[in-house]
């Protein structure tokens, strides 16, 4: 095991994946002769070349439609959105291409595509630069939506993504890229679509995901203090979303919180707290709590920002207050 | 070009045209859901462009595209079959009159978002590119869609990375109901393409031999690593946009004037003036066109629904 940053892990496993299989490239907004404006890719343009490193124009409706013509010749390309709150002006591509093509053609097309993404606020980028809009995209059955919260997830789910034939959204974090963390040396990959436990415990069941899991562990720390014991739940996939590790937590826990940076309405935790009272309804011993983002558009005032985010001490009160 | 040849493109035009017709008839009888975008009118521009490929050029089209699917090989039973819905479409029932493809036959789709599949067409030439092929990608759209972003977006990186497209427009004077001149800022397409530095030409699109000559040499040009070329083929569909269109936005004795320019008709004439074929030849072909699609008719009237678990298949694919 090496302990490296998000930032490591996320480009180490495209280097390695390119490495691999020469049908694998990357392309977007600054990713080669700048370095990747989150310095994602820096160094890639000088080893792997123009070819594989294509530096392209701002204009994200055609960085991913391309990607995905590429991927329909048997490419292997990775799309990367310089923010995911970009991702809104190649929508169509995203939901109306990637998502449906397999279908809509009775299975004639594979799309081996990963769209990567960053996300998220606490950078004082004002409303349009910070969103968490995971959800929607997860909406969409044919995408896969990939969100992990620690090095070792990242590098292995990347490398999962890049080697899957469907297309993968792969969602970072802007706030993320310098945590660190254990990840195992040499190849390594970690499967799509499975829930992991992060964090054991009897009392409470946090189900999470991304920075939220950031939060949790802090706030399960100070939760310890007092005695209680909260069990971890990270999903690391949205879709296809694992429920099992969530389930068999919460029929030991019969308390339940949801932790994540997008907005409560319609958000990842309302999914999952219906998804437990549909399928253990008979376990609920307190009603499930939501930690989420204000219903505001995040504001650039760095005081205004970190009210609208969610918080531990937000997540240490829900948690007490499902035990009570 | 031999007469046998000619003859299939004749053949090719005529079985478009009995397919269309027999489709309008099955949608008036409820057979037929959805939308239904006939390409009566237009067939000179797919029939003579397509004849010009070579085997490893890639075709993807918008969503007027039943002929398109035709001139590429698929067989008229099962775009009629896929058409009605039926296991045994193209597209195994789930695609529909706009989504039609088969990539064994270099044919990518039919798509239906407006301009959507513009990118798309840079992604599968720069597929080719950037695997050493030589193949070329020729993306037909109409002249509604170069009013949409996604046609600037994928005009400027074909230029910016010297893709292999050939572009297409089909001009057939109206997006939807709205005449040219009323949605476009330059009256001819092509001048879109000189703000890209893109090579472009305005081809009369009702004559087969026009539109073939141009295609020959534009993809010849393309192939030649020269990047890439816009063609605007200058058609009218006789049909409404789709069916249940009220036409209230053109005179019927503009569609008449149109018809007696019909692409059919000026590939009979040039047959028969130039001795390839005689007027008896052609309407055997004709009446063999017709039998065919009596017989795909028949076909996807008989062929099985989709199986019920076909409702789940094909959403991912199953990783190995």
């Amino acid at each position: 095991m090496t302990r490296i940053t998000m930032r490591e892990a996320i480009s180490q496993a495209i280097w390695e994946e390119m490495e691999r299989d020469p049908k694998v490239f990357i392309q977007g907004e600054e990713v080669g002769v700048w370095g990747g404006t989150y310095a994602v890719t820096k160094g890639f343009y000088d080893h792997f070349g123009p070819e594989r490193v294509r530096d392209t124009p701002i204009s994200e409706a055609v960085i991913v439609g391309s990607a995905i013509g590429a991927a329909m010749t048997g490419l292997r390309p990775i799309a990367e959105l310089m923010t995911i709150n970009f991702a809104f002006v190649a929508m169509d591509h995203i939901v109306n291409e990637a998502a449906k093509l397999h279908y809509m053609f009775g299975g004639h097309f594979k799309l081996p595509l990963v769209i990567r993404a960053v996300g998220g606020g606490g950078r004082q980028l004002a409303a349009t630069h910070s969103q968490t809009p995971d959800v929607i995209f997860a909406h969409f059955p044919g995408l896969t939506v990939v969100s992990p919260g620690t090095p070792e997830d990242a590098k292995g789910l990347l490398k999962s993504a890049i080697r899957s034939d469907n297309p993968v959204l792969f969602i970072e974090h802007a706030a993320m890229y310098q945590s660190r963390g254990e990840v195992p040396d040499g190849d390594y990959t970690i499967p799509i679509g499975k829930s992991k436990i992060q964090r054991p415990g009897r009392d409470v069941t946090i189900v999470t995901y991304c920075k939220g899991l950031e939060l949790s562990l802090k706030a399960a720390e100070e939760l310890a203090k007092d005695g209680i014991e909260a069990e971890i739940v990270d999903l690391r996939t949205l879709r296809p979303l694992d429920m099992e590790p969530v389930l068999e937590s919460f029929k030991k826990t019969n308390r339940a919180v949801m932790v994540e940076e997008g907005w409560k309405s319609y958000g990842v935790g309302a999914e999952i707290s219906s998804r437990i009272y549909e399928e253990a309804f008979d376990y609920l011993d307190a009603p499930i709590k939501r930690v989420a983002q204000k219903e505001v558009p995040l504001p650039y005032n760095r005081t205004l920002e970190q009210m609208a985010l969610p918080q531990v001490p937000d997540i240490v009160s829900a948690v007490k207050e499902v035990l009570k | 070009m031999d007469k046998s040849e000619h003859l299939d493109l004749y053949h090719q035009m005529v079985l478009i045209r009995h397919l269309e017709e027999n489709a309008a008839e099955l949608y008036q009888q409820g057979k037929i859901g959805g939308f239904l975008h006939l390409y009566i009118g237009q067939e000179a521009v797919s029939t003579g462009l397509i004849s010009a490929r070579k085997p490893q050029d890639r075709v993807i089209t918008a969503y007027r595209d039943h002929g398109v699917a035709i001139n590429c090989g698929l067989s008229a039973n099962e775009v009629m079959a896929e058409l009605l819905g039926k296991a045994t479409g193209c597209s195994k029932g789930k695609g529909g009159s706009m989504h039609m493809a088969d990539p064994e036959k270099n044919f990518w789709g039919g798509h239906a978002i407006v301009g959507a599949h513009l990118p798309l067409a840079t992604g599968l030439a720069l597929g080719d590119m950037y695997q050493g092929n030589d193949g070329v990608t020729i993306c037909m759209f109409g002249d509604g869609a170069t009013n949409i972003g996604f046609f600037h977006e994928a005009f400027n990186l074909s230029k910016v990375w010297n893709l292999p497209v050939l572009w297409v427009c089909e001009n057939n004077q109206y997006g939807m109901g709205t005449a040219v001149n009323r949605a476009s800022a330059v009256p001819e397409i092509r001048q879109k393409a000189d703000g890209y530095g893109i090579p472009n030409e305005r081809i009369d699109g009702m004559d087969i031999m026009k539109v073939r000559e141009a295609a020959l040499g534009a993809l010849e040009q393309v192939r030649s690593g020269k990047g890439p070329y816009l063609l605007e083929f200058l058609t009218y569909r006789y049909r409404g946009h789709s069916m249940g269109d009220p036409e209230r936005y053109r005179q019927k004795d503009e569609v008449l004037k149109w018809e007696e320019e019909d692409p059919i008709g000026i590939y009979r004439k040039y047959l028969t003036s130039k001795k390839i074929a005689s007027a008896k030849a052609l309407n055997e072909i004709d009446t063999q066109a017709e039998e065919e699609i009596k017989q795909a008719v028949e076909f996807a009237e008989s062929s099985p629904e989709p199986a019920p678990e076909e409702l789940f298949t094909d959403v991912y694919v199953e990783e190995v």
